[in-house]
């Protein structure tokens, strides 16, 4: 691996995005409006605002950066371009940690943006951790980058890729306690749940919400959802071959 | 000089089916080899061996006397994909940018390999804008930046006008005149005769390997389709 290309590689990623100025305000924007439709809707219960809010923030950029991602690599697959690169001294880390750069600072402007309007307008409570909030964002959009680049793998065209999306992403926000707290669930749900990453980075931010002192669950949560990335940047590489039939 | 290239019975099975039938092919070094056959003769396969980045069922290629594909090799082997394998949402200049950091190649390369395939002014035209001629053109630069000794070029000159192909073929002359290895496709059969050697790839066999003279000799034809309609008609027994 080396430095310099890595750096070129997100270089290279950001500049494709800034061609793309209807998909950075979609980008942005997205999440603002979703935000702003969730308080409108709990506007009588600011408790429960108070208890979604601060996972949808952390939360966004997973599902964004999973797509973003899966068809950016997608195109990379068919348009001849991964085929080029792998016939020159590119390393599949430097691709691959440069994907991560680049939709690390992307998902830091989303995540930012959101929380100030949250924190800001929304009235909702930060309770002192808004950095955390958004450091577990970005944690959490590099998490949905190299779900997004493994699964991007098994796509043969845009229209799968798209359909990933609901495959891999939707039983994860239905079953990561988001909408019925995990110790409700049936037994078998409680246990598909339990290997879903999600679940983890659910957890982790609901943990981040609640005016408790963190415990060493917090820790635990964030240790999974870092080691459930790395994981699934490997098997990304994995699937990034040099030779191919 | 001796050979850039060597292959020895390479075999290659895509889709469960044999596409490449045991293929032996020296390539000359310092001199542009025709790579010619109808579509699906197997020629940019054999092209993906040379570079490394086909899976291969049995036999060897080597370049400049490494394994192809080898490490070392990745930064002395250019490679033109048949798909303009360059970023669309990414202008000219971007786009060379990348690879010739990738690449390892200083940035004045870029200004140079834009002048050489002939889109200057365009360096700031996003590559989804260019024709389908700039765009090819735009991915003969990419594989030129770091100035590689093997070129490998899947149909460069495909739908160019004449006078483009011509300076193409000029420069892919002064370019073997400087110690270049160059190993070119094409479909077409007029192309044939600006090449120094030619070899005939059909259905997955070398029909036959040599300087254009020299085939036009052996088939004691003048030009070079009919002197390849000859050897067809030759192989497959139906021949006068």
């Amino acid at each position: 691996m080396s430095l310099h290309r890595t750096r070129a590689t997100a270089h290279r990623v950001l500049r494709q995005l800034r061609h793309d100025p209807r998909t950075i305000a979609l980008l942005l924007a997205v999440p603002c409006v979703l935000q702003v439709l969730v308080r409108a809707l709990f506007a009588d219960r600011p408790s429960v605002f108070q208890s979604l809010g601060v996972p949808l923030l952390g939360l966004f950029p997973f599902v964004a950066m999973f797509i973003v991602t899966s068809i950016t690599m997608l195109r990379e697959r068919t348009s001849g371009t991964l085929e080029r690169l792998m016939t020159t001294p590119l390393a599949r880390g430097d691709l691959l940690v440069g994907y991560a750069l680049a939709f690390a600072l992307v998902a830091a402007a989303q995540a930012t943006l959101v929380s100030a309007l949250s924190f800001g307008l929304l009235g909702l409570d930060s309770g002192h951790r808004a950095v955390s909030v958004i450091a577990l964002a970005i944690a959490n959009a590099i998490l949905g980058m190299s779900l997004g680049l493994f699964a991007s793998a098994f796509a043969r065209t845009e229209f799968q890729a798209v359909q990933f999306m609901p495959a891999f992403v939707l039983p994860q926000i239905l079953l990561c306690g988001l909408i019925v707290p995990r110790d409700e669930m049936a037994e078998w749900l409680r246990v598909i749940s339990a290997v879903m990453p999600l679940t983890y980075a659910y957890d982790a931010l609901a943990r981040l919400a609640s005016p408790d002192e963190l415990t060493a669950q917090f820790w635990v949560d964030v240790a999974i959802v870092v080691g459930v990335t790395i994981v699934a940047l490997l098997l990304g590489a994995v699937t990034l071959r040099r030779r191919t039939p | 000089m001796g050979a850039a290239i060597s292959v020895r019975g390479l075999r290659v099975v895509r889709g469960g089916r044999e596409v490449l039938h045991a293929i032996d092919l020296d390539i000359e070094s310092g001199r542009v080899t025709g790579l010619l056959g109808p579509s699906g003769s197997g020629k940019t396969t054999l092209m993906r061996a040379v570079v490394g980045v086909q899976v291969v069922a049995d036999g060897s290629v080597s370049v400049l006397g490494l394994d192809a594909g080898a490490p070392a090799l990745r930064e002395r082997v250019g490679y033109q994909t048949q798909a303009p394998s360059v970023y669309a949402d990414l202008t000219v200049d971007e786009n060379l940018q990348y690879f010739a950091s990738v690449l390892g190649a200083t940035l004045s390369r870029v200004t140079e390999v834009v002048g050489r395939v002939g889109l200057d002014g365009l360096e700031r035209q996003l590559a989804a804008s260019l024709s389908g001629g700039e765009h090819a053109r735009l991915s003969l630069a990419a594989a030129l930046l770091n100035q590689p000794s093997v070129l490998v070029l899947d149909e460069p000159t495909v739908g160019l006008d004449p006078m483009l192909r011509r300076d193409l073929w000029a420069f892919f002359h002064e370019l073997a005149a400087g110690g270049t290895t160059l190993l070119v496709s094409s479909h077409v059969m007029d192309e044939a005769d600006r090449c120094d050697d030619l070899v005939l790839l059909r259905e997955g066999r070398v029909l036959i390997s040599g300087t254009p003279e020299g085939l036009k000799q052996t088939t004691g034809t003048t030009d070079l389709d009919a002197a390849f309609l000859s050897l067809i008609d030759e192989v497959d027994g139906e021949g006068p």
